[in-house]
């Protein structure tokens, strides 16, 4: 019970700060409210747009990935965003936040209509990305749940658990708004920084060092693998680069571009940035691995045992039987059994309390949709200019409370995996926006229905892809399924994890498609204005 | 130039991230318990963050906040964009 009263005492310090950090402030407008009124300091500033990109995968996911995959997960998710994120912050961020501040958007979509001169496409494109964010809400108060019944041993029911994360959540959003979400991001990044390092040295020193442990798994041939990257094939580890664009399009990173008070506060960012991936993800991709070695703590011990049996390949196993051993393998929560095993309780707690600030990481997206739901359906409809501009902050409001209300009725009846596949469509779905963003930017000649070309593409193209996943049953681990062949070329594979194109994840095909499509519909269609034009790229 | 020399460096650095060099190698264990692998990604991790700092240091937009700035200072933000489709 312990670690769940320092998880508690921890969610009333958040709450704390969320909303007393907005009452601090007196600006009360649309602007206060959504964008903390374009002035948060360099240091807030990268503490909480990272934060607001660390989700409940960071820590848990990224160590159950490793300890199922190995080193790789490192290469494939961490060193691939720390080059293109922080390259996209600077090369697009900066140039949002300028139009937001010279023109005082504060969507992306106001942009996307204003720079292509156009209504109900915008509307479109807020439909798709507020579908393709709405998975992150629900998987947030699913992880919230989980992680304080597991801290408290069960005491507190996983219906219990999600209700109070949403409820937390819910309550500083609601109060505090951009100001309030971004002091508790920032905080809570702080919290997980110091989460990996300390999880680190505590095992390593419960378990007598890591040397030995490392031996151990290169002395197996089930486990020497993990500690090389043969089990993911290059292809699959390139498409990989093209995840993180996805990134940048997120409406709450636009979003939270725009709070800047000065372009300068970028600076800091874009160089802390791959720094602090770092620090979070190589001591989990480590921790993850290394549980491999760990089989004195019984949960991992039969974890480690439906792998191998699995790994037999025994063809009497029914697929009902090889997906609860897939299950029973799945690494998602050895962090947890690994400090639960090796740390004293109230650490136990201090750590179980790093976990919830990753996990609870729907803040942002929640005011994300709220503020897009406000500017992009509420005001543009005329809902600003029939009911007053005081109404938007209380319109955002009620959104926020109904969008936590949602997300936690459907995270008490939908099985997690259901999620977990949304929340991968959704980045491939985000990167295949990418082009969308880079077009309204940097080319002069895209049009607006280049822009519904590419939204039309990838609604179509996650969407295909997810029935495509659904009617084609996977195969067994370490297998392919060939769907489509050109002579001896495979072109589409069912792949264990998803569906490869030529090799490549589906997010590669995506978001080369989206490029294409971009420059020839443009190129056929009438562009905006000149004085539009002028407007965008008066300073080029 | 110096601006084309950093976009080559980052095309660089994205390719380094492909290593197929390491790809089924374990050792050396750097420090005793690192996977070569996983050290070099580490260690790629820091070279972006110095990349990072050439590109803030010698490509920073100046133009563009200087617009900004300027921008801001002579009107209120230019509010043209439709608020309202009516």
């Amino acid at each position: 019970m312990i670690p769940a009263l320092v998880v508690f005492t921890y969610l009333g310090v958040i709450l704390y700060i969320g909303i007393f950090a907005f009452r601090r402030h007196t600006q009360r407008d649309a602007e206060g409210y959504f964008l903390a009124g374009r002035s948060l300091g360099p240091t807030v500033f990268l503490l909480s747009l990272f934060g607001t990109n660390m989700t409940a995968f960071t820590i848990l996911g990224s160590a159950g990935h490793a300890f199922s995959n190995g080193i790789v997960t490192y290469g494939l998710m961490a060193s691939s965003s720390a080059l293109i994120i922080p390259t996209s912050l600077f090369l697009i961020g900066t140039r949002m936040w300028a139009l937001g501040k010279r023109h005082g958007f504060i969507t992306p979509v106001q942009m996307f209509r204003d720079r292509w001169e156009c209504a109900h496409i915008g509307t479109a494109i807020f439909t798709l990305q507020a579908v393709l964010l709405v998975p992150y809400i629900i998987i947030a108060v699913m992880g919230g749940g989980m992680t304080l019944s597991a801290v408290s041993g069960g005491i507190v029911p996983y219906w219990l658990g999600g209700g109070i994360v949403a409820v937390v959540v819910m309550s500083y959003v609601f109060f505090g708004g951009m100001r309030g979400t971004a002091w508790v991001n920032a905080f809570q990044t702080v919290m997980f920084l110091c989460f990996g390092a300390a999880a680190l040295i505590l095992v390593g020193s419960s378990v007598g060092g890591f040397p030995e442990a490392m031996e151990s798994l290169l002395g197996d041939d089930l486990t020497a693998s993990l500690l090389t990257r043969e089990r993911v094939p290059p292809r699959f580890f390139l498409s990989y680069t093209f995840i993180p664009l996805s990134t940048i399009v997120f409406p709450h990173i636009i979003i939270f571009c725009l709070t800047a008070r000065r372009m300068q506060q970028f600076k800091k960012t874009v160089v802390f940035y791959p720094l602090c991936l770092l620090a979070i993800w190589l001591p989990c991709v480590f921790l993850g691995v290394a549980a491999n070695a760990m089989g004195d703590v019984a949960a991992i011990a039969s974890k480690l045992d439906a792998r191998t049996l699995l790994a037999a390949g025994d063809a009497s196993l029914t697929t009902a039987q090889i997906s609860n051993l897939q299950q029973a393998a799945s690494g998602d929560d050895v962090i947890i059994l690994m400090l639960q095993h090796y740390a004293p309780l109230w650490l136990a707690g201090v750590l179980g309390a790093g976990i919830m600030a990753a996990v609870m990481a729907s803040d942002s997206q929640i005011l994300a949709l709220s503020t897009m739901f406000t500017k992009d359906v509420f005001a543009f409809y005329g809902g600003t200019r029939r009911f007053g501009e005081r109404a938007q902050v209380q319109t955002g409001r009620l959104f926020v409370v109904l969008i936590a209300g949602v997300a936690y009725l459907i995270a008490l009846r939908a099985p997690p995996g259901i999620f977990n596949l949304a929340v991968q469509y959704a980045f491939s779905g985000y990167a295949s926006l990418f082009p969308l963003l880079v077009a309204a930017l940097f080319w002069k000649r895209s049009t607006k229905w280049g822009a519904l070309a590419v939204t039309l593409w990838t609604a179509v193209s996650v969407l295909g892809i997810a029935v495509f996943q659904a009617m084609v049953p996977a195969p067994p681990p370490g297998s392919v399924a060939s769907f489509w062949t050109i002579g001896a070329i495979d072109i589409v594979t069912r792949t264990p994890g998803g569906t490869a194109i030529w090799g490549f994840m589906p997010v590669v095909p995506m978001t080369l498609g989206s490029a294409v499509l971009m420059v020839s519909v443009s190129w056929v269609t009438r562009r905006p204005s000149d004085a539009t034009l002028l407007r965008y790229f008066q300073s080029s | 130039m110096v601006r084309w020399l950093l976009a080559l460096g980052l095309v660089v650095l994205y390719f380094l991230h492909q290593d197929t060099w390491f790809w089924d190698v374990a050792r050396p264990l750097v420090f005793g318990f690192l996977p070569i692998g996983l050290f070099y990604h580490a260690v790629y991790t820091v070279a972006i963050c110095l990349m990072m700092l050439l590109l803030i240091r010698y490509a920073w937009p100046l133009e563009i906040e200087r617009d900004v700035e300027k921008a801001t200072k002579s009107e209120d933000v230019e509010r043209s964009f439709p608020e309202d489709m009516q």
